[in-house]
């Protein structure tokens, strides 16, 4: 054996070392940063008539932003799934963390009972929430229709999937419908690590209920609300399953579903007449990862600050 | 406002959230023991010895290879989850438990693939697949999940390891014992609830993806049961009965795994991991 002891640790040895950590490092290695590396790649080259591929440099990228037969898909996929973002980070996360306080109110009966039933929409598929949901909206079943009636609302309801200007935040609301749970139980894992100590010195000042939650427990979860968040954004840039089983590729009515996870399908495996395009589909593929490096960039660069602001 | 007021509040609130994300699965599920008639003249009926009918059922299990697509999701997902847990404690007590150079980089390197997502390499994963010759296979599935699922298992199990006193394991080699067997035999029956933490974190999005199976294992003998299911329904689309029963059919083991773990599943939230 050659496993040493140092001031600041063991070490067992290259070999055993080696052991350890291959299998791990050898899988995901292969099947997935040697992939990603590889797509990035790919963007930068372009298929020759008959031959290899050859080396474009920038030329992909000149074409999904400036030929309007690329670009204004590109730009319509681009803009609507900033607004499938937009609707989650107005939508699940205030609802996330309000449940997650209800939940957290002390004396309640039933918590876990509650906890389970209100994550159990985030562990389905996403493909059978979106046909759920289809059903459910759908004019032809009229059961949508039928349960606005009944609380008055009736002359509201409109075939929201299917409207071109309701489509996409119908299918954002469905989305945030399924995954507020993961706020929900995020935050509320947060609420109950907060020292018991610092609630009741808040309540001896003379804070309400609400006060206590304003002032000491929402400042003290927000990094988790900055966790669910870039959580909710890596999400939504590579989303797919949803508008696919609900709208199929083409993410109608008119495109106006279309998110990048969809158009980076398209243009990879080609639909209707059009045929894929590897080397465009990895430009896209590039795009998305950039745009989801930079969320993280951000990310961390703010709690960055949090963190040495705290210290 | 007096605290027993304040709670019957807060239960009104919570029991309208449950209702709201209850109703459209018990809704689809109730629908989908009843005839046609019944689904549309009232849907929000129970079923009546009138309209009950498993006509449904009958149809998708007659006409689509369900029981195939679940033993293939089945498969997948349970040599994937063996794989992860096998390969991600052994990184993750590497990473926790020695000091070596380059410890930083090995954990920067699998970091990277929780906040990348995998999908964004399909190109080139499919071009590795294609010539690998494993197309239309499950290997090329398990593959890439335990590629998939290694980072973030290897982050909830280091969380858990950095738990693990480190006398126990120096005692251990004070007494000559192997470090292989100071792994097997001390570490990770500490850590047994880590592992349903990551078996609800690795399996529900195998389980339930859509993307690779449409992708890397098309084929009729291939198909999981979320890709097989997306695929009937688009078939059926007419046939009311037979979508609901699918849709029925389609949530129970995700059910069945989530109630079995759920409990052990927000321990592990509140004790190890994101904390």
């Amino acid at each position: 054996m050659t496993r040493t002891r140092t001031r600041d640790g063991v070490h067992p040895g290259w070999i055993t070392l080696t052991a350890f950590l291959a299998p791990a490092a050898l899988i995901y290695g292969v099947f997935s940063v040697y992939p990603l590396a590889r797509t990035i790649a790919f963007s930068f080259y372009r298929p020759q008539e008959g031959g290899a591929a050859q080396f474009a440099g920038l030329a992909n990228f000149v074409t999904l932003f400036a030929d309007p037969y690329w670009s204004e898909g590109f730009f319509n996929a681009l803009w609507n799934n900033l607004i499938f973002f937009a609707v989650h980070m107005a939508v699940q996360n205030p609802v996330g963390i309000a449940l997650a306080a209800l939940l957290a109110v002390p004396g309640l009966k039933g918590r876990s009972l509650y906890r389970t039933t209100l994550f159990l929409p985030t562990m389905l598929s996403v493909v059978i929430v979106g046909f759920i949901w289809q059903l459910v909206l759908s004019p032809l079943w009229g059961v949508g229709e039928e349960l606005m009636t009944a609380v008055g609302l009736g002359s509201w309801f409109a075939p929201w999937l299917g409207e071109e200007s309701s489509a996409l935040v119908t299918l954002s609301l469905i989305s945030v419908w399924q995954f507020v749970g993961i706020p929900m139980l995020l935050v509320h894992v947060a609420l109950l690590n907060i020292p018991r100590d610092l609630i009741d010195a808040a309540r001896v000042d003379g804070a309400g209920a609400f006060g206590v939650f304003r002032h000491v427990q929402l400042p003290l979860v927000m990094p988790t609300v900055g966790l669910v968040s870039i959580l909710t954004f890596i999400g939504n840039f590579n989303a797919f399953d949803l508008i696919y089983a609900v709208k199929g590729a083409l993410a109608g009515p008119n495109f106006s579903t279309d998110i990048l996870g969809t158009y980076f399908y398209r243009t990879f495996f080609g639909y209707q007449l059009q045929s894929g395009n590897a080397e465009m589909g990895a430009t896209v593929a590039t795009v998305m990862f950039l745009i989801i490096l930079a969320g993280v960039m951000i990310y961390l660069f703010f709690m960055q600050k949090r963190m040495l602001r705290a210290i | 406002m007096t605290t027993r007021m304040r709670l019957w509040a807060v239960h009104v609130m919570l029991l309208v959230y449950a209702v709201l994300a209850l109703a459209p699965v018990l809704l689809i599920a109730m629908n989908s023991f009843k005839s046609r008639k019944g689904i549309f003249r009232d849907p929000l009926a129970l079923p009546t010895g009138e309209t009950f009918s498993t006509v449904g059922y009958e149809r998708v299990f007659a006409n689509s290879d369900l029981w195939l697509w679940f033993a293939n999701s089945l498969v997948v997902t349970v040599v994937t989850l063996a794989a992860v847990v096998v390969f991600g404690t052994m990184a993750a007590w590497a990473l926790a438990a020695y000091r070596f150079r380059g410890r930083l980089v090995v954990g920067l390197f699998l970091a990277l693939g929780i906040m990348v997502p995998i999908r964004l390499g399909t190109v080139a994963i499919l071009d590795l697949m294609t010539s690998l010759g494993l197309t239309n296979t499950l290997a090329a599935l398990i593959l890439v999940y335990i590629a998939q699922g290694l980072p973030v298992a290897v982050f909830i199990f280091s969380e858990f390891m950095a738990q693990v006193p480190r006398d126990l394991a120096d005692a251990a080699r004070c007494d000559g014992v192997p470090e292989f067997r100071i792994y097997a035999h001390i570490v990770l029956p500490l850590i047994r609830p880590a592992i349903a933490t990551v078996a609800i974190f690795v399996m529900v999005p195998i389980w339930n993806d859509l993307w690779f199976p449409l992708i890397l294992a098309p084929g009729e003998g291939t198909r999981t049961i979320t890709l097989g299911v997306q695929q009937f329904i688009g078939q059926y689309v007419t046939d009311w009965s037979a979508v609901l029963a699918a849709l029925t059919l389609a949530v129970v083991p995700i059910l069945v795994l989530y109630l079995a773990l759920s409990r052990m599943m927000v321990r592990g939230l509140t004790e190890g991991a994101l904390r």
